[in-house]
């Protein structure tokens, strides 16, 4: 194994079910159901998924969403946008905890 | 930016296209040809079905050159289709049923003999279709009334959208594309085009604007029409969502950006049997410039005629033709990948 990630390896994705069938099958039937147009569009959810794939900062799913945000007809502002509110969320949730330091400074100071 | 055949490209070569397509599928990916995956689908020889659309490539010539071409098109392209083949388009016509026509280019407007055109196919009494591009409508004054002549003759208009911004329209198509798409279609709405109560059909066609396959024609259409009624005003009554075949300037366009291996390879993995039985060749006949016969307009850029003794218009002959098989090949898979790929959108 030359490098941890290999671009190759996100089209063998489905085949994680060689391994343990059943509950491949649970997740890929599942994966597909949250993905379909609901009380949130189809189009929606895939701009949810790039802002979550940048959150987790998974090469495979920010390959993926970028092209399904594309093929659904997303502008790269709203794609961009989308990336924005993981960094928001990221960054505010460091910042938020500065709440808690400020606690302890507080209790420990004169 | 010129044609690919006036810069002397060697893609501009049929031949070329034709090698590096069998190339890509057999020595770099080892995936099965085009008539293998038929084979599995039980579709193999592909046969024609009643023949629904006489579509007529009036000429190469058009007043944009777009990245995606597969016409090659361009205002460099001298290829027009005379008075005289036309004719012997309609007296093929004539020898038959086939109810709707649709005509294409570059341009179809820009042939001197369009309009002559369209009235004597409505004079069969047959639908026409026309493939309008819609900036042809603005770039002159000479084609200002085409929405009035379009509504006259009760011409069904489908109109080439990639997107719904300008940004990524004219990448594709050319600087100021949109601004004049929007113009036109708005000329076309005020003539009763895509209009709510009106029977005057306005159709889009959109197309990815890069590497990557269309998402699904509904929820494309969906954002197509909320967009551009809240930021324009515009109504159309369809969309077609339409794959980009390996071909000519996309072909190009893939091959020099290092798109061309990966996106072959998603159309084979993505080959849906559904689509291939639905493929528009089986009910198309195209016709060329020049009066020659072939399968769709794609094979009539690959230069691939129809099989069989009837290869013109001229000895247009149904019977036969319904006999014959279609002729395919490796850029077929961009017909066949994911819900299809026709000029109607997709197929299944």
């Amino acid at each position: 194994m030359e490098t941890y990630y290999n671009p190759e390896d996100l089209k063998k994705f489905g085949t994680i079910g060689e391994f343990q069938k059943e509950l491949a099958d649970r997740f890929f039937s599942y994966y597909g159901a949250v993905f379909a147009d609901g009380a949130l569009t189809a189009r929606e959810k895939s701009l949810i998924a790039l802002a979550v794939a940048h959150t987790v900062q998974c090469p495979y799913c920010i390959d993926a969403y970028t092209t399904d945000t594309l093929e659904k007809g997303c502008t790269e502002a709203e794609m961009m946008e989308a990336v924005h509110v993981a960094a928001a969320i990221r960054g505010g949730s460091s910042l938020v905890h500065g709440v808690q330091m400020m606690n302890k400074v507080k209790e420990l100071s004169m | 930016m010129k044609s690919l055949r006036a810069s002397g490209h060697q893609l501009a070569g049929t031949e070329t296209q034709l090698q590096l397509l069998h190339q890509v599928v057999t020595d770099q990916l080892k995936l099965p040809l085009f008539h293998e995956k038929l084979e599995t689908a039980g579709l193999f020889p592909l046969r024609p079905v009643e023949t629904a659309v006489f579509q007529v490539n009036v000429g190469r010539m058009c007043n944009q050159v777009c990245r995606h071409c597969h016409v090659d098109a361009g205002p460099d392209r001298r290829e027009i289709m005379t008075r005289d083949t036309m004719q012997q388009c309609l007296d093929a016509l004539a020898r038959t049923d086939i109810p709707t026509v649709d005509l294409t280019g570059g341009a179809p407007e820009m042939n001197p003999h369009f309009r002559w055109f369209v009235e004597e196919i409505r004079a069969l009494g047959r639908r026409v279709m026309v493939r309008c591009n819609l900036t042809i409508i603005v770039s002159n004054p000479k084609y200002h009334d085409l929405p009035d002549f379009f509504r006259r003759h009760e011409v069904e208009v489908v109109s080439s959208l990639p997107f719904y911004n300008a940004d990524k329209t004219d990448r594709q198509r050319g600087k100021g594309v949109f601004e004049d798409s929007i113009k036109a279609l708005r000329m076309l709405n005020a003539v009763g085009y895509g209009m709510p109560d009106s029977d005057l059909r306005l159709h889009l066609v959109y197309n990815p604007a890069g590497a990557f396959l269309p998402g699904t024609q509904e929820g494309l259409k969906r954002q197509f029409q909320r967009v551009l009624l809240d930021e324009f005003g515009i109504r159309f009554n369809d969309l077609y969502a339409i794959t980009n075949l390996p071909i000519s300037r996309y072909l190009d366009f893939l091959i020099s950006t290092g798109n061309y291996r990966g996106y072959m390879e998603k159309l084979i993995t993505a080959f849906n049997p559904a689509a291939a039985a639905g493929v528009m060749c089986r009910h198309t006949i195209s016709v060329s410039w020049d009066g020659f016969l072939y399968d769709c307009d794609f094979n009539q850029m690959l230069d691939l005629k129809v099989a069989g003794a009837v290869q013109h218009v001229r000895d247009f002959d149904p019977e036969a033709l319904s006999r014959r098989t279609v002729v395919i090949n490796q850029h077929c898979y961009g017909c066949t990948a994911g819900a299809g790929s026709s000029c109607g959108g997709t197929t299944a």
